[in-house]
């Protein structure tokens, strides 16, 4: 979800966008912005599963700190997507465990 | 090998702040940070600040933090961003990752400004995705202008909780409960009358007893709390949700400061473990300053007041300055910094303060 207008940063004129892909799903993203804010407005919160028991998790600290929000990037994995910028045509996937290193790289 | 009179190390409020100090004084900057944008948290602050005009209160953090941006373009300052430093080295070599390499710069002074990260609160559903910092959902919503929820439950009533509840408001989400500990508010009550007469229901007393979902938030239980803070059974209340933000304090970010060998101590009120410093904001290692919420978590104006002396105190050991100006300038900004830990929540701030300042300037006479 986009805040589109706002009380005090007003209107949201930004209108260069980039296309990732995430988890093999097209999404439109705003140019610069993290990985992280591009998942959640397209209303994605699980980023990765634990390597031991699967659980799920999202962002937590978004400032680059807690890495509970890693996932594999253009098939490099624990990248942290709170403080990764997309980039046009990225690959982005939920990250199982550890990762593995694909060939993106 | 690149080299450079100060290295600053965190390009937020008291790192840019310390930055326009030194440069005005001449000498010559180097200012780091690991992100892409120098500002640090300044740029989610989209609230009007407290304190007095010379504080720049009633304007915009976002505002400020634009102002000092423009006055280190304008003194020539070198920032160097999307470079975290690893370490300092023994003869004061910074090394540092850019483009993937490692590098290396040589400083004759160093200030770690590096600031503070947001402290974790364990319960069961504490890691579900929906779960995060309230500093992380202002991120979203007032810089990267996404929502990551429509109905909040925000954990924690200090200043954080409450602006960050009106915040997430502003950006169209709920604030269906604010949950704190405590028999009573912990933040300024201009903050939590702004969200009382909002509609969100303050729930003081009370804690969180657990987060379900199938694989995000998707409701709360809260429970009371009695006098001696266990949970009074049968008081459990379900809330539906899908974000629980936590504002419960934050914690000194102060590796880099341990990694060079600086004597720290403890006190919770200043969010923990913290390296001592005189009043030049010097540590106990020569030539290493400190400035910000590394130096005890307060709020951004403090830290750029902390920025100002620390780079005075450089700029007067490198000769940029003499004793007498040097005094004269610290003496303006400790005045300041006395006005704002003042009052029912800034004295006791002082009061702690002052406890670390006397450590490190007695550690001084004994080592």
């Amino acid at each position: 979800m986009r805040v589109k207008s706002h009380p005090i940063l007003g209107e949201d004129y930004r209108s260069e966008f980039v296309d990732i892909t995430v988890d093999g799903k097209k999404i439109k993203a705003m140019a610069g912005e993290p990985i992280a804010a591009a998942l959640l407005a397209a209303g994605i919160k699980i980023f990765r599963n634990t390597p031991k028991t699967g659980q799920p998790r999202g962002i937590f600290c978004g400032i680059g700190r807690c890495t509970d929000c890693v996932m594999t990037v253009n098939g490099v994995p624990n990248v942290r997507t709170c403080v990764t910028p997309v980039e046009e045509g990225m690959v982005v996937e939920t990250q199982i465990g550890h990762g593995r290193w694909g060939e993106n790289k | 090998m690149k080299n450079t009179q100060v290295a600053i190390i965190g390009a937020g409020p008291a790192g840019l702040a310390a930055a326009i100090e030194i440069a005005s004084a001449g000498g010559k900057v180097t200012l780091f940070d690991e992100n892409q944008k120098p500002g640090g948290q300044l740029f989610k602050q989209i609230h009007k600040f407290f304190g007095s005009r010379e504080h720049k209160a009633g304007t915009r953090g976002f505002r400020i933090a634009e102002k000092l941006l423009q006055d280190t373009e304008e003194l020539g300052v070198e920032v160097l961003l999307d470079s975290p430093v690893y370490n300092v080295f023994d003869n004061f070599t910074v090394g540092y990752i850019n483009s993937n390499k490692e590098q290396a710069l040589q400083a004759e002074k160093i200030i770690l400004a590096t600031g503070a990260s947001e402290n974790a609160l364990a319960f069961p559903g504490g890691t579900l995705p929906g779960v995060m910092g309230a500093g992380a959902a202002q991120t979203m919503i007032n810089v990267n202008r996404v929502l990551p929820g429509k109905e909040i439950i925000m954990i924690g009533s200090g200043n954080v909780g409450l602006i960050v509840s009106y915040q997430l408001m502003q950006a169209g989400a709920d604030v269906v409960a604010l949950v704190e500990a405590a028999s009573g508010i912990g933040g300024y009550g201009v903050h939590a009358g702004k969200i009382r007469r909002a509609g969100v229901p303050l729930y003081t007393s009370h804690t969180v007893k657990d987060v379900v979902g199938e694989n995000c938030v998707e409701e709360a239980v809260i429970v009371e709390l009695d006098e001696n803070w266990q949970q009074i059974e049968g008081t459990e209340k379900h809330i539906k949700a899908d974000t629980i933000c936590v504002s419960v304090g934050l914690n000194p970010l102060t590796e880099l400061a341990r990694l060079v060998g600086c004597d720290f101590t403890f006190i919770p009120a200043l969010g923990g473990h913290v390296p001592e410093h005189d009043k030049n904001m010097e540590t106990t290692v020569k030539g290493f300053y400190v400035a910000g919420d590394i130096s005890g978590v307060e709020e951004a104006s403090s830290a750029m007041e902390e920025g100002r002396l620390a780079g005075i105190a450089c700029a007067e050991s490198l000769g940029l300055y003499d004793n007498q100006k040097a005094s004269e300038l610290k003496q303006e900004v400790w005045t300041r910094l006395d006005t704002l830990r003042k009052g029912p929540f800034g004295q006791k701030r002082k009061d702690e303060k002052d406890k670390l300042i006397k450590l490190a300037e007695g550690g001084e006479q004994i080592g």
